[in-house]
């Protein structure tokens, strides 16, 4: 038995995603009011976010990816692109990006359906991924408001140097600061700043505790489908913040009542006690068709005990934690190891170890046409990843954001016979995923 | 393959297409084997140091793919269909041992295609030095200084290391002198197709700056001054022609045919950002001090407004496009970018703004550096030519 029906079961929800609906409900209230209360806000992307240093000066984030992801989610990404689309930007780039801008062009409606403000302040943190400056080269044609760059050097060679990482904590200081405090109208407050890095770490404990439990079988959790809820509020707006503690106190909880009780995550055909396949995922998800991009796996019976993407705004699960004894230092180290901002060679490490600590069957790159900071070397990844691990990969394609690139008889195919093929190894067949004919 | 100085016109058009051809690299292997203790390394676009190359003894060879003259056999297995064609064919050249007398490679901030296959190079070849060159993006240019200076000191250091040579102040400054050197025969090339295009048709420009990415500073500047004078002995005869600038083929190469295509639909290009990293730099890097200051102060200081190096300023976008219009005093812009290429088409609505603010006629289409088929894009410039000969393009 796979999960306890085939049949599509009514959306049940863990107490934690709950909270989580509230929390985010919640900030993109105060960011609708933020023009009244006079809150200052500050859009920033995901990887390399400075969320603690912001919430110090008392300013709100906002984040276009998440929007974008969520405006994927809700079905409304397919006309916002068109929009873009309509406005010249071209079909070959990032997704999120053309999403965010056609939101925006329609009367920037956020996913709750709120109104966003605009923003007071566009802070760039150049962590991981190039499209980012052109994203907010474009967003700035679009406001007229002070813009704030932060250079993270990328780690080409498998590490944030010493000097890179000093690189990092005077621009911080001389740059990305007086920046805040002239948007905010408020001094730097490093005690602030401690107290907020000390509750990032507390909740990253809590997160890293969530994250490892997938070592057990059954898996309490789905560390891709589920996982991208669990890094939710660590990786936008609640990172350093009290309900960001609460909740992640909260989400170990329910996963160490499930490992006691021995039982698997909620996913789209109930909860999945029965685990046929633990897979490792690289690349990340669909958002526009996402359940069912789940519910193709959780009806196999395939259970995604580590991913990479959790990774993307942060890698904690190897050590990592905030350190609110080097303020500025511990803020560089962060943005530094994102996981897009790691090199190749870190990265097929990364799912190495994944597949062997967290005893995968397999593992599957899931290749978004919008993102060459993942894509590109992808394939690569995947035969270095077979090589070292001894267990083939899996390969299916899709997009973030745009339905037009979710061909789901093709996934499904692919993963279905990627998964008949795990079976035939362990019945001592096929050992190669050439047999299945996809790399040259 | 040898470069004796050809003089006419047609001979050293001939020696860089024989250059410009040859994926074997045949310049660089014998400049390498007329003395044993000789290193070149490769330089992916778009801008790499080479001056701190060069100073070390090293020889800084620009990898731009295979083109149109490379079957792609494994370079494909490596990337999905949705990734633009240049790393396909770098890995082609790599696997198929074209790349092989190569020391090292550098890789520049240019985009994360580059930037990953940094990556895949370190566990390609094990081997060679591999180095991910992070030009810095920076809102204020003193900003980077510091950094940058690190970066050069370091590749100049490894690069030293490679070829067995000792650093010196000595060394950089004279590399510096030979690209300087380089820099005034491309500006002064560029200054007379701008003036005189029908001297300096853009299909022969373009292959005699490609034999510059695969010769010693030197060779190339003896060749590009003896095009320079036979563009002025030699005149070719004039033609009712528009002028265009092409924007956006700053990476991944359109194949000749191409330029070719555009010059016979009747448009002079008299400015382009292709192989742009050869002129990167604005402004000789400034005499006295610290070469490597010098250098790092030329990059951050005054670069080519590009879609590879951030814009700090909000308005510069659209002034920039109208900048490059009035410097080649040109009538209109193609916007020719690889399929895929972010860094030219996530740029491209905020400079096509710009364009139409000006009123500047423009037109845009994506190429790969394998297209063989020109018929579309000969049909779109020519009627691009004609609507602006005829209407001033609106
Ligand atoms: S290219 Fe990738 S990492 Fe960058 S914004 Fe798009 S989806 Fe995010
Ligand atoms: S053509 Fe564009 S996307 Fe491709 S490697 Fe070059 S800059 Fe990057």
């Amino acid at each position: 038995m796979a999960p306890t029906t085939k049949e599509e079961v009514k959306v049940q929800k863990d107490r934690s995603m709950i909270l989580q609906k509230e929390m985010i409900a919640g900030h993109f209230e105060r960011l609708e009011k933020a023009p009244e209360t006079g809150e200052k806000v500050v859009y920033t992307f995901v990887p390399g976010n400075l969320t603690e240093l912001i919430r110090s000066f008392g300013a709100l984030p906002l984040l276009p990816e998440i929007n974008a992801l969520q405006s994927g989610m809700r079905g409304k990404s397919k006309g916002y692109i068109a929009e873009a689309e309509r406005n010249g930007h071209s079909e070959d780039v990032c997704t999120y990006v053309k999403c965010d801008i056609g939101m925006l062009r329609s009367g920037n409606i956020g996913p709750t359906g709120t109104r966003l403000p605009k923003p007071d302040l566009l802070l760039l943190s150049y962590t991981g991924c190039y499209t980012f400056m052109k994203w907010f080269e474009l967003l700035r044609e679009e406001y007229d408001c002070p813009t704030v760059f932060l250079h993270v050097p990328y780690q080409g060679d498998g590490t944030l140097l010493p000097e890179h990482r000093a690189y990092v904590v005077k621009q911080l200081r001389e740059t990305i600061i007086p920046a805040l405090e002239q948007v905010t109208g408020r001094p730097y407050d490093e005690d602030l700043l401690r107290e907020n890095l000390a509750r990032s770490a507390q909740a990253e404990d809590d997160l890293v505790a969530v994250l490892h439990s997938a070592k057990n079988r059954p898996s309490p959790i789905d560390s891709y489908f589920g996982g991208v809820y669990y890094v939710g509020p660590i990786f936008s707006a609640f990172r350093g913040t009290p309900e960001g503690v609460d909740y992640y106190r909260a989400l170990r909880q329910e996963v160490e009542a499930r490992v006691a009780a021995k039982q698997g995550p909620l996913t789209p055909v109930g909860r999945l006690d029965d685990q046929k396949y633990r897979l490792v995922v690289e690349g990340p998800p669909n958002w526009t068709s996402f359940r069912e991009f789940w519910k193709m796996f959780a009806e196999e019976g395939a259970v995604v005990v580590a991913s990479t993407y959790t990774k993307v705004g942060g890698t904690y699960d190897f050590g990592f934690r905030h350190d609110p004894s080097d303020p500025l230092g511990t803020l560089a180290d962060y943005c530094g190891g994102c996981y897009t901002n790691h090199n190749l060679p870190g990265r097929i490490e990364m799912l190495e170890r994944y597949v062997k600590e967290y005893e995968a069957d397999g593992f599957i790159i899931n290749s978004v046409k919008s993102c060459n900071s993942f894509s590109a070397g992808q394939l690569m990844i995947l035969r270095e990843v077979e090589r070292r691990t001894g267990i083939p990969g899996g390969f299916v394609e899709s997009d973030l954001v745009d339905p037009r690139y979710f061909s789901a008889a093709n996934i499904k195919n692919r993963l279905e016979s990627y998964l008949q093929m795990i079976e035939a190894r362990r019945a001592g067949g096929a050992t190669s995923s050439e047999a299945l004919g996809r790399l040259a | 393959m040898t470069t004796e100085r050809p003089r006419t016109r047609a001979d050293i058009v001939d020696t860089a297409r024989r250059l410009y051809e040859d994926l074997e690299f045949t310049a660089v292997r014998e400049w390498l084997a007329a003395d044993p203790d000789r290193k070149a390394v490769g330089c992916l676009p778009v801008y790499v140091p080479r001056e701190v190359v060069w100073a070390a003894g090293v020889l800084p060879v620009g990898i731009h793919g295979g083109g149109d003259r490379l079957e792609i056999i494994r370079g494909d297995a490596y990337y999905q269909s949705y990734i633009c064609h240049l790393p396909r064919s770098v890995v082609e050249l790599g696997l198929s041992g074209r790349l092989d007398m190569l020391s090292g490679m550098l890789f520049p901030s240019t985009c994360d295609v580059i930037r990953n296959l940094s990556g895949m190079w370190q566990i390609l070849r094990p081997e060679v030095y591999v180095r991910y060159v992070d030009v810095p993006q920076v809102e204020h240019p003193a900003t980077g200084l510091e950094f940058w200076k690190g970066e050069l000191s370091t590749i100049y250091r490894d690069m030293c290391a490679i070829a067995g040579t000792e650093p010196s102040d000595e060394a950089l400054w004279a590399a510096i002198d030979d690209y300087d050197r380089v820099r005034d025969v491309i500006g002064r090339l560029y200054a007379l197709r701008r003036d005189e295009p029908w001297k300096v048709p853009t299909e022969e420009l373009y292959l005699v700056m490609r034999a510059g990415e695969v010769l010693p500073p030197p060779d190339f500047v003896d060749l590009a001054t003896a095009y320079l004078e036979a563009c002025h002995a030699e005149p070719l005869r004039r033609r009712d022609n528009t002028r265009v600038i092409v924007v956006g083929s700053f990476c991944e190469q359109p194949p000749l045919g191409l330029i070719k295509t555009i010059e016979r639909a009747g448009c002079y290009i008299v400015g382009d950002d292709f192989l742009l990293g050869n002129r990167m730099i604005t402004r000789p890097p400034e005499r006295g001090g610290d070469p490597v200051e010098a250098l790092a102060h030329a990059l951050l200081f005054h670069h080519q407004p590009s879609s590879v190096m951030y814009e700090p300023d909000p308005d510069a976008k659209e002034v920039t496009i109208k900048k490059m219009v009035d410097a080649a005093r040109a009538d209109g812009v193609i916007f020719a970018a690889a399929s895929f290429c972010d860094p030219a088409l996530l740029d491209r609505p905020m400079l096509r703004a710009g364009a139409e603010a000006h009123g500047i006629p423009c037109i845009a289409f994506k190429f790969s550096e394998n297209t063989g088929q020109f018929q579309q894009f000969r049909e779109q410039a020519g009627t691009f030519s004609d609507s602006i000969k005829l209407w001033g393009g609106a």
